[in-house]
């Protein structure tokens, strides 16, 4: 994940920033976020400039006593709890870091799954507030035509895809809201690798899809 | 023993500064045994936004519990005030703004004065004890970039991001009460990122592209 970076074109939106930022978004978002800045310095400083919002309205509170034994017990925290900081190392795979945790390992941990025309998944276990999955898209394949009842982020790990917005590649994230219905196609050439979130299931617009859905957990 | 910490302070910021370059100070001396509870923590006159750098360097380097106890003063009664506000109860407020604090000696060597003023590194720290405790929650963190805090920050950068911040902090207190609002109702957990609306006209021009500059200059530097 070291220098260079890539050329990527869809950011992070500053909703979905300020909120990351907030710590207020769903778990698979903080996800999906963590995920596209490893990839992304733009929206990593992004990222630094809606925390020193956060910064900027801590410093103006006006400020409510601590209690009066309050600094000798920070103190025993400190002498008693002697914690190290865990090491995080420095993804040198595919998968940034933050997604491996989430994989238990790089590429080769994923446990695919077939989910029909070629299309393959593999459920990512976040809590209930969101529904978070790797995607593997056959290169020219399609995922199935469908609308969203809230938001689905998808980033791109690998390859690329096209919908009727735009050309999505290495790094990219689309932000789909309810007002997109989408057809998401991998390109030519190799075979597409998303990391896709949801806090809301999607709407289908044919039978067969719709009627596997439960099966699909999507 | 008590430190008068004013002493650290040289006269001039980038002199204060130069501590948090060297992480090893010559002279700097760590005390292998220390009572911790002997600090006086009698509140001092504020210190400025570098002077806060400097503490930091001194709790990092020389375990020094006067600086601390300043920073505590300071900064652990606005944790809990912004904690309250969020919606937690007055008790476990405390008990956060308390392990908050433990957090930061803990984990001063990883404070970068070029990426975050002291206050925006507190209030990380804060949101993410709330996330784990209060919420239960966890919050995925970006990889690290390859340099770590460990490199020594370029003294123009510590001393642009730290003006930088003063400058947001003085642009966010002078929006439209209406604008303000909005934000600050988004950092107490009010609303979803669906409910934010798209923050148009928030005064982060200047703080984006300082750190935009110093990533670029670190990432050019790693080639």
């Amino acid at each position: 994940m070291t220098a260079p970076m890539i050329d990527i074109k869809h950011h992070l939106t500053d909703n979905l920033l300020m909120a990351y930022s907030a710590g207020t978004l769903p778990e698979g978002f903080n996800l999906v976020v963590a995920t596209h800045i490893s990839f992304c310095d733009e929206c990593r400083a992004h990222m630094h400039e809606f925390d020193a919002v956060g910064g900027a309205i801590m410093a103006a509170e006006d400020p409510i006593a601590m209690s009066d034994n309050s600094f000798s017990a920070t103190l025993d925290l400190i002498e008693n709890s002697d914690v190290l900081t865990p090491f995080r190392h420095i993804s040198s795979g595919s998968f940034p870091t933050p997604l491996q945790e989430y994989v238990g390992g790089d590429l080769d941990a994923v446990k695919w799954r077939k989910v029909g025309g070629g299309v393959r998944q593999a459920i990512l276990k976040t809590d209930k507030s969101t529904s978070v999955r790797l995607l593997h898209i056959p290169a020219g394949a399609a995922v199935p035509d469908h609308g969203h009842r809230g938001t689905e982020l998808t980033l791109v790990l690998q390859g690329a895809f096209s919908d009727k917005t735009d050309s999505f590649y290495k790094g990219d994230i689309e932000v789909a809201t309810e007002d997109l219905n989408h057809q998401p196609i991998a390109e030519m050439g190799e075979d597409c690798i998303c990391l896709a979130a949801t806090d809301a299931p999607l709407r289908f617009n044919s039978l067969i899809p719709r009627l596997l859905q439960p099966f699909l957990q999507i | 023993m008590i430190t008068n910490t004013s002493l650290f302070i040289l006269p001039g910021a980038p002199a204060a500064l130069r501590s948090y370059g060297v992480p090893k100070a010559s002279g700097a001396k760590r005390p292998i045994t220390f009572d911790l509870k002997e600090v006086n923590v009698t509140p001092r006159t504020k210190p400025d936004r570098l002077a806060w750098v400097n503490h930091l360097a001194l709790i990092r380097d020389q375990k020094d519990r006067a600086a601390f106890a300043e920073v505590f003063v300071h900064f652990a009664p606005r944790v809990k005030a912004f904690l309250m506000k969020s919606g937690t109860s007055p008790d476990m407020a405390e008990e956060v703004a308390q392990d908050v604090m433990a957090t930061l000696w803990r984990k001063a060597h990883l404070f970068d004065p070029t990426k975050a003023s002291v206050s925006t590194w507190i209030f990380t720290i804060a949101r993410n004890r709330r996330i784990d405790i209060l919420r239960k929650q966890r919050r995925p963190e970006p990889e690290d970039m390859t340099w770590g805090p460990v490199s020594e920050p370029d003294q123009v950068d510590v001393l642009a991001l730290q003006q930088d911040s003063a400058k947001l902090s003085e642009a966010l207190a002078d929006l439209p009460h209406k604008q303000k609002d909005l934000i600050v109702r988004a950092y107490y957990g009010e609303l979803t990122h669906s409910e934010i609306a798209e923050a148009t006209g928030l005064p982060l021009g200047t703080i984006k592209s300082r750190i935009r500059l110093a990533l670029n200059r670190l990432r050019h530097q790693m080639k």
